[in-house]
């Protein structure tokens, strides 16, 4: 399996994850599962003048990720899945297999409430984090390499801040 | 344009956003206005928290704020390069400069002769020859 990071990440291609996890991962490609992104060749252009050169990134909305994950998967290049909503990423869980989450920013919106300086979240999206973890899925928050991964009880709890 | 002071208290006007992660803008401006008391030309943006739309809407305010037409940023890959390239998008009078450093701005600060975005081009060619290696292999190398 050459997915090493499954990421959920408002701002989804930035620096944080073109080189803070790309350069000590060796990531050679991203593949950025967005509908609204899928759909849009400007957007597209955008994120992919973002990465270096010898990064490709692969667009595909969320039910081509769930059809072709598993070939991303055989690809022998170190890979990072990239969603940027909870929901997304649910979905790959519950039809593609994803055992581990990387909460890397979830920023401030309305409704939101802050449990880390890069992690805010509502009601419905607390809830969605604790179904999938109670599924067996991994989550923790990392917002790059260096720093601790924080499990999901102590970002709900409060533990963390 | 919004006028700024310098350090030696005479009105300047803005000419251009600085942009990027950290505390990297207010940072770059400091050492501009230390260097150049020209500071007050750039107007540092910082943007910790915050989701893409809302740093796409904090740059774009400050644009409308001060009038100015150039933005420079850190990072290629930036969220606030990222940013810049959407607010930017169709516009023909506005540039974007991303991978800023100090001589660039140092640069920029002192054409003042000329519009902040010939001003901003001019510039970021003299931030891309400023950059020297030197050491083991002997000599100066411009990168």
């Amino acid at each position: 399996m050459t997915l090493v990071l499954n990421r959920i990440d408002d701002r989804l291609i930035h620096g944080q994850v073109v080189v803070g996890w790309g350069q000590p991962l060796d990531v050679r490609f991203i593949l950025l599962v967005d509908d609204g992104v899928a759909a849009s060749e400007w957007e597209q252009e955008l994120y992919r003048m973002g990465a270096p050169p010898e990064m490709d990134v692969y667009f595909l909305n969320v039910s081509a990720a769930i059809d072709e994950l598993p070939r991303y998967r055989a690809d022998s290049r170190h890979g990072i899945l990239l969603t940027g909503d909870i929901g997304t990423m649910r979905r790959l869980v519950e039809e593609a297999g994803i055992s581990t989450i990387n909460l890397g920013g979830i920023h401030h919106r309305a409704g939101r409430t802050q449990r880390l300086r890069y992690v805010f979240l509502n009601e419905d999206e607390e809830t969605a984090l604790r179904e999938l973890a109670a599924r067996g899925v991994a989550i923790t928050a990392q917002d790059v390499p260096g720093a601790r991964p924080i499990p999901l009880d102590d970002i709900l709890s409060g533990v963390a801040r | 344009m919004s006028d700024g002071q310098s350090a030696g208290g005479a009105k300047v006007e803005a000419r251009a956003i600085v942009a990027g992660h950290g505390d990297f803008a207010s940072g770059l401006v400091s050492a501009v206005d230390v260097i150049t008391g020209r500071g007050a030309q750039l107007i540092p943006v910082a943007v910790p928290g915050l989701c893409a739309e809302d740093i796409e809407k904090l740059i774009r305010e400050r644009m409308v704020e001060s009038g100015v037409k150039v933005i420079f940023t850190d990072l290629q890959a930036g969220s606030c390069t990222m940013a810049a390239r959407r607010i930017l998008r169709g516009a023909d009078d506005a540039v974007l400069i991303a991978g800023v450093n100090l001589p660039t701005l140092l640069d920029f600060v002192f054409a003042e002769q000329m519009a902040p975005v010939d001003a901003a081009r001019h510039s970021a060619e003299r931030g891309r020859a400023a950059i020297t290696v030197a050491g083991a292999a002997g000599g100066v190398k411009h990168a």
